[in-house]
């Protein structure tokens, strides 16, 4: 058994411990709420875009020569996946969910015998895949410098998805993502932005025929790219709030475990304690009989 | 019959501006200035950077844009750029650092006649600002 001392400092171990989880939990809390606001002001480009994109594709006549963005390059051979994940850890489940998710669609790309190519977003992303996919992971990106997210670095995302596709290094992108529902709930999600795929058939009316200036092929072929960037962009701004979601309800966790163990220990000790002061007292009468 | 109707102004951040009484809204299309009062047809447009005046019975503002796409559909105008400002915020400082990027990126190699022509644009629109 443990003596006094022993349990005396694993209490205020675990103690000190419990202080860093709260405070990291505040912290957390407090980000979230920004981070919840900047995901729920994004959003209306993202749907005002997507909606443009999806009345200009229904009204596209010519579906051969759509942009190949839109229409694909008629292979699905090669696969590129972007995995977005967070640069730091300590938030629960948050990065495994999205590898989890990507690892299942990695394992049926490449039963089907096509080839796999990976970019992962932010360092644990890669430090989690680096082991098992190595030879896949054709790019590393991750924006630990930039305090907060900004279009400019989805967009720097954009261009090089876009590049990579011009070189015609891919036929088929998808991205993994959490998406934020609330605190505890986060839903990894899997979203295919090469060629487009448009998630919902909404009937959207075929009837309000637009004007277009310039050409409308002129305009979805400028549009396309933009569309990737924003994609990303909603998908980053989904991250970060779920990022801090998850280690918000993880440090709750912690903090709530320490506590526990706190208890049980100082029982323990209290336990010991008296222990040592009945087996003292004994001696003492003991000795005094004896006499 | 009222003549107003809904304009939206989004960037990725956030919206950016939404009015419900605007009576008229002239934006720098990609072919030329556009004005759009009540009732236009509908339509899908590209901005060039310019300035997008917006005018209501009250008051008017002026923004300016980099870039953008504009849609008009039932009578709601949305704009979706990637960067706004107000002009009223935007004082001679910051103009001249806009300015001076744009600057920089006309003299930069390999960039193609549709690029250049926005760029040209873009200092123009950022000369004419100065001046007033």
């Amino acid at each position: 058994m443990a003596s006094l001392d022993d349990l005396k400092k694993r209490i205020s171990s675990v103690k000190s411990t419990q202080k860093i989880t709260k405070a990291m939990k505040m912290v957390a809390a407090a980000k979230l709420r920004r981070a919840q606001e900047n995901a729920e002001k994004g959003r209306p480009y993202s749907e005002k875009m997507n909606n443009i994109i999806l009345n200009l594709s229904n009204g596209i006549s010519d579906k051969e020569n759509a942009p190949k963005l839109l229409a694909g390059t008629g292979e699905e051979k090669t696969h590129l996946c972007v995995v977005m994940t967070s640069d730091r850890g300590l938030c629960g489940g948050f990065n495994t969910n999205i590898i989890k998710k990507a690892k299942q669609y990695f394992q049926k790309i490449l039963k089907e015998n096509k080839i796999l190519k990976i970019i992962t977003v932010g360092s644990k992303g890669y430090d989690q895949l680096k082991r098992q996919y190595k030879n896949n992971i054709v790019e590393k990106i991750s924006f630990k410098d930039s305090k907060n997210i900004n279009y400019f670095d989805a967009d720097k995302v954009g261009k090089i998805i876009i590049d990579r596709f011009e070189k015609k290094e891919f036929d088929v992108c998808a991205i993994f993502y959490n998406q934020f529902k609330n605190v505890i709930t986060q839903i990894p999600q899997e979203q295919q932005i090469i060629p487009l795929k448009s998630n919902e058939e909404k009937d959207v009316n075929s009837e309000s025929s637009y004007e277009f200036e310039p050409e409308e092929d002129e305009i979805l072929s400028n549009l396309l790219p933009k569309n990737i960037s924003t994609q990303i962009f909603k998908a980053m701004l989904e991250n970060s709030a779920s990022e801090q979601g998850s280690r918000m309800s993880a440090m709750d966790n912690a903090t709530r475990n320490a506590g526990e163990m706190v208890e049980k220990l100082t029982i323990q000790y209290n336990r010991s304690r008296q222990a040592a002061i009945t087996k003292e007292l004994i001696e003492i009468i003991s000795g005094a009989e004896s006499l | 019959m009222s003549e107003e109707f809904k304009v939206e102004i989004v960037n990725p951040e956030k919206s950016f501006l939404t009015k419900d009484d605007a009576t008229e809204v002239v934006v720098p299309a990609f072919e030329g200035e556009m004005g759009i009062l009540k009732d236009h047809i509908s339509i899908i447009s590209f901005l060039k950077p310019g300035v997008v005046k917006v005018y209501s019975k009250s008051d008017e503002n002026k923004y300016f844009v980099e870039d953008g796409i504009v849609e008009f559909k039932d009578n709601s105008l949305s704009i979706l750029t990637s960067s706004i400002y107000n002009v009223s915020d935007l004082d001679r400082n910051k103009i001249e650092q806009i300015l001076k990027d744009a600057e920089k990126e006309s003299t930069e190699e390999n960039i193609d006649d549709q690029k250049k022509y926005l760029i040209n644009q873009k200092i123009e629109t950022l000369r004419s600002l100065q001046s007033n």
